[in-house]
């Protein structure tokens, strides 16, 4: 079982709330948490995983070989990203703006290019608290390309009978996001009843939706906010698997470090339900 | 000289625009005979590599000198590789036309 939790804007709690969701089944079952958050990781804060190992991320961009290069501007032309540009004769190359797809190589038709590999930030591997399995990627700062390490972070586990993945994704509802959603059974929604709230949660439902994959939600901050959160829920008629009111205790003991379930240890019968009506919503959407 | 401006519009009353990648015209100004023409930035359009985009444009068409209100570090990394000058608008918007004038008259700054 592969679980996402998202939200588009950040600091909705989805944090909180995949910690706290990985904490109450770690009893039921393996548990493997992915922290997909590259640009800004938090998980292990609330999971405080000891690393055991941790490895490169690289990908592999083009060099120009000058001694074969004919300058004839093919690999500028196919390059999709404009991470290659022609001055003269010279080929440059701009390794912040390539997504390593092999274009430029691949077209090359004098085999001028070679690839060579680009660390654009780090993966790590470890065990957590309660022995969660905790997979940690991190971009390194000023490198604008969050995809290739989130592709490359749930590559450490691939899906595992038995075994509950759950993925913290990064806000926002672009390429990252997607990245992490990408083939996971089940994603898991959490929104607060604000404005900013509501217009990200639109825009994750019509992402879910184009992927189809099933959704639930978790409204935070509950009564805080208006109606408006209501209309959305009846109109695309999600589920709305749990609430959580607004707390200030809650609030600063998570600002401390400590997790939702530490706070409230009554929480851990919740999640639980809250993974057999999961599970529910799962086995349903694949009949 | 052939002179890049980014600006706003495609005529020389247009406001210059202070992006270089994402401006939506690029104006080709030759200041032996004033003749120019307007172009549609290829960068404006881009999801990404804007700046290396519309500097590309700029190179193919050999340009002297380009003209914006600033330049990213791709798009600059280009211009020096190419030795193409750039130079930077004063503050205050003003047209194409004035960019022209003002280049002419040895009066835009130097990006460094």
């Amino acid at each position: 079982m592969q679980i996402a939790v998202a939200s588009g804007k950040g600091g909705t709690g989805k944090t909180t709330i995949a910690t706290s969701l990985a904490l109450s089944l770690s009893n039921l079952a393996r548990i493997r948490f992915f922290d997909c958050d590259v640009e800004a990781p938090n998980s292990h804060i609330f999971l405080k995983p000891r690393f055991e190992d941790i490895s490169p991320a690289v990908i592999q961009i083009p060099q120009i070989q000058i001694d074969k290069c004919t300058a004839c501007g093919r690999c500028v032309e196919v390059c999709e990203f404009h991470a290659l540009a022609q001055v003269g004769r010279n080929i440059l190359v701009f390794p912040q703006l390539c997504h390593g797809c092999g274009s430029c190589t691949w077209n090359c038709p004098e085999n001028a290019i070679i690839e060579v590999p680009n660390q654009i930030g780090t993966l790590e591997r470890g065990v957590g608290r309660e022995n969660i399995e905790f997979f940690r990627g991190q971009l390194t700062i000023s490198e604008p390309m969050a995809t290739p390490i989130i592709r490359q972070l749930k590559k450490m586990g691939r899906p595992a009978e038995g075994t509950i993945d759950i993925f913290d994704a990064p806000p926002g509802a672009s390429c990252s996001v997607v990245e992490t959603l990408h083939g996971v059974d089940f994603a898991l929604l959490v929104t607060e009843p604000t404005p900013f709230g509501l217009h990200d949660l639109k825009q994750m439902l019509g992402i879910l939706r184009d992927l189809n994959i099933p959704a639930g939600l978790v409204i935070n901050r509950d009564g805080i906010g208006d109606d408006s959160l209501v209309d959305i829920i009846e109109k695309q008629q999600i589920p709305v698997l749990l609430r959580v009111p607004f707390d200030r205790k809650l609030a600063e003991s998570l600002a401390a470090g400590q997790s939702l379930v530490d706070v409230m240890p009554s929480y851990r019968q919740v999640f639980m339900r809250l993974y057999q009506q999961i599970s529910k919503l799962v086995e349903g959407s694949k009949k | 000289m052939k002179l890049v401006i980014s600006a706003q519009n495609s005529n020389l009353e247009s406001p210059v625009d202070n992006r270089f990648g994402r401006s939506q015209w690029l104006i080709l100004f030759d200041t032996q005979s004033d003749q120019w023409k307007a172009f549609q930035n290829p960068g404006a359009s881009q999801s990404g590599g804007a700046g290396v985009a519309a500097a590309q444009f700029v190179v193919d068409h050999a340009a002297d000198v380009v003209i914006s209100g600033d330049f990213g570090p791709n798009a600059a990394r280009a211009f020096q590789s190419a030795n193409i000058e750039m130079r930077l608008f004063p503050k205050q918007t003003l047209t194409v036309q004035e960019a022209v004038d003002l280049y002419k008259n040895d009066s835009l700054r130097k990006n460094t």
